[in-house]
């Protein structure tokens, strides 16, 4: 069959019976303070690396926890993790640390696999 | 001996039980007319109340203490009014069967009805039988158990926050002020009887405003897990074991969002009680939503523009257990200023 160069493109919808919440849990068993946030976004209000780039480690932290994976892994190269956010955090969550195991858990899900 | 001044209390909910229990501390005579058969009003519909999860019906026996067999107070049940109009400075009250109360003032104090959630047909409410509202949620976990028609522990259960609320489409513009609390005081009962099981709250805005509640929410989110997605649901539908198909968006991340719950529960909102609509509008002192109109919100709130009527509790608008016994009281006070002057 001829291939026209298009296809049709994956549903955009968030399925959450589909996607694997649960990944999610391996940041709060390492950072429980993950479990506070109220997505308030005072952390990207205040990141240095926003000043530069797109990166929004509200909305990060929140596809992680909806299981939204794409692109994460290159989205957190942004971070230079020098941690301004973690002073402001209202809910004292570590984002640091949560920015840093989702870095792993990325890592091992993406990098290891090219 | 001078003649005892007569308050008739309509409606023996909290607002009513704590406005004649301090008439009758004043020597006051008081008279409580009751729709049903047994007092308490809507307190009944609830286990436990927030923020500290005490037993309702404890709060209940100790807020009837000196109520029950006061002699000041006299209780009639099963008794509906059906009119309530100012005669020589007298206040007459007229119930379904007949009857004829008279008194020096009277108190308007009956309170709220929860929103029919059969309105918000798209929710599935009494389409779905796994879709509940949240006082069918209290009366389960009354009995100890919270199951779906299945009879089975629901693996996932979500709670939705402003049904019947902040809705221009059922004629509500207002915030209820205690579905989110209680949204919240649900979802952490749920995880202490079922740890292994998940609980979503879909909301608009966490409205918690009050001592402890702020503390209620934090500790479902860190102790519990409950996971909070921001966005309204906007229709449900069956799959073909009855669990509950939700779409919604996630607008933290600008993305529909679908999923499956074993059990969906609305928390339904507060809207004004039929005899409260009633009896305000005979008297002209009906304000928004149905609900009555006190004088001033802020100098006069117990007081109503008509002279010897006085308001209590919920039948003002959405109020706490907590505000509504305070009002209850603040009640009482206004009518005794009321009768001193009137002597």
């Amino acid at each position: 069959m001829k291939n026209w160069g298009f296809k049709i493109p994956d549903s955009r919808t968030l399925d959450l019976d589909k996607e694997d919440l649960k990944l999610y849990n391996k940041i709060v068993e390492k950072v429980p303070s993950a479990r506070r946030c109220i997505m308030c976004g005072m952390c990207s209000a205040t990141c240095s690396a926003a000043n530069h780039t797109n990166f929004n480690f509200r909305l990060v932290h929140h596809k992680f926890r909806m299981g939204m994976f794409e692109s994460l892994a290159s989205e957190l190269d942004k971070c230079m993790l020098c941690g301004k956010c973690r002073m402001l955090c209202p809910r004292g969550v570590n984002t640091r640390a949560v920015i840093y195991n989702m870095r792993i858990i990325l890592d091992n899900m993406y990098y290891k696999n090219i | 001996m001078e003649n005892k001044k007569t308050v008739l209390v309509i409606g023996a909910g909290p607002a009513g039980i704590s406005a004649a229990k301090s008439l009758a501390n004043d020597n006051i005579s008081v008279t409580v007319l009751e729709k049903e058969d047994t007092f308490g009003g809507n307190i009944n519909n609830w286990a436990k109340l927030f923020p500290n999860f005490k037993d309702a019906g404890e709060v209940k026996s100790s807020l009837i203490q000196n109520f029950v067999n006061n002699q000041n107070i006299k209780i009639v049940y099963n008794k509906k009014v059906t009119e309530l109009k100012k005669h020589n400075q007298k206040w007459i009250a007229n119930t379904s069967d007949g009857e004829v109360f008279e008194s020096d003032a009277a108190i308007l104090s009956t309170g709220f009805k929860v929103f029919d959630a059969q309105y918000k047909e798209e929710l599935g409410y009494g389409i779905y039988p796994n879709v509940i509202t949240s006082v069918e949620f209290e009366k389960m976990y009354k009995n100890g158990k919270i199951l779906t028609v299945q009879g089975s522990v629901p693996k996932k259960i979500a709670f939705l926050n402003c049904v019947g609320s902040r809705d221009e489409k059922v004629g509500n513009h207002y915030c209820s002020r205690i579905c989110c609390i209680a949204a919240v005081k649900q979802a952490i009962e749920f995880k202490e009887l079922y740890p292994q099981s998940e609980a979503f709250i879909f909301y608009m805005d966490i409205r918690m405003a009050g001592q402890f509640y702020e503390e209620l929410y934090r500790k479902s989110q860190e102790k519990h897990g409950v996971v909070y997605i921001r966005g309204r649901i906007s229709e449900t539908s069956s799959t073909i074991d009855k669990k509950v198909q939700i779409k919604a968006e996630d607008t933290l991340a600008a993305t529909p969002l679908r999923m499956t719950v074993d059990m969906l529960v609305l928390m339904i909102g507060v809207e004004a009680s039929k005899s409260t609509t009633i009896l305000s509008k005979q008297n002209n002192i009906d304000g928004p939503y149905g609900f009555a109109k006190s004088k001033d919100i802020h100098t006069a709130d117990n007081y109503s523009n008509e002279n010897g009527l006085f308001l209590a509790g919920s039948c003002k608008r959405p109020l706490t257990l907590t505000e509504t016994i305070a009002d209850g009281k603040s009640a009482a006070i206004s009518v005794v200023e009321y009768l001193k002057q009137t002597k």
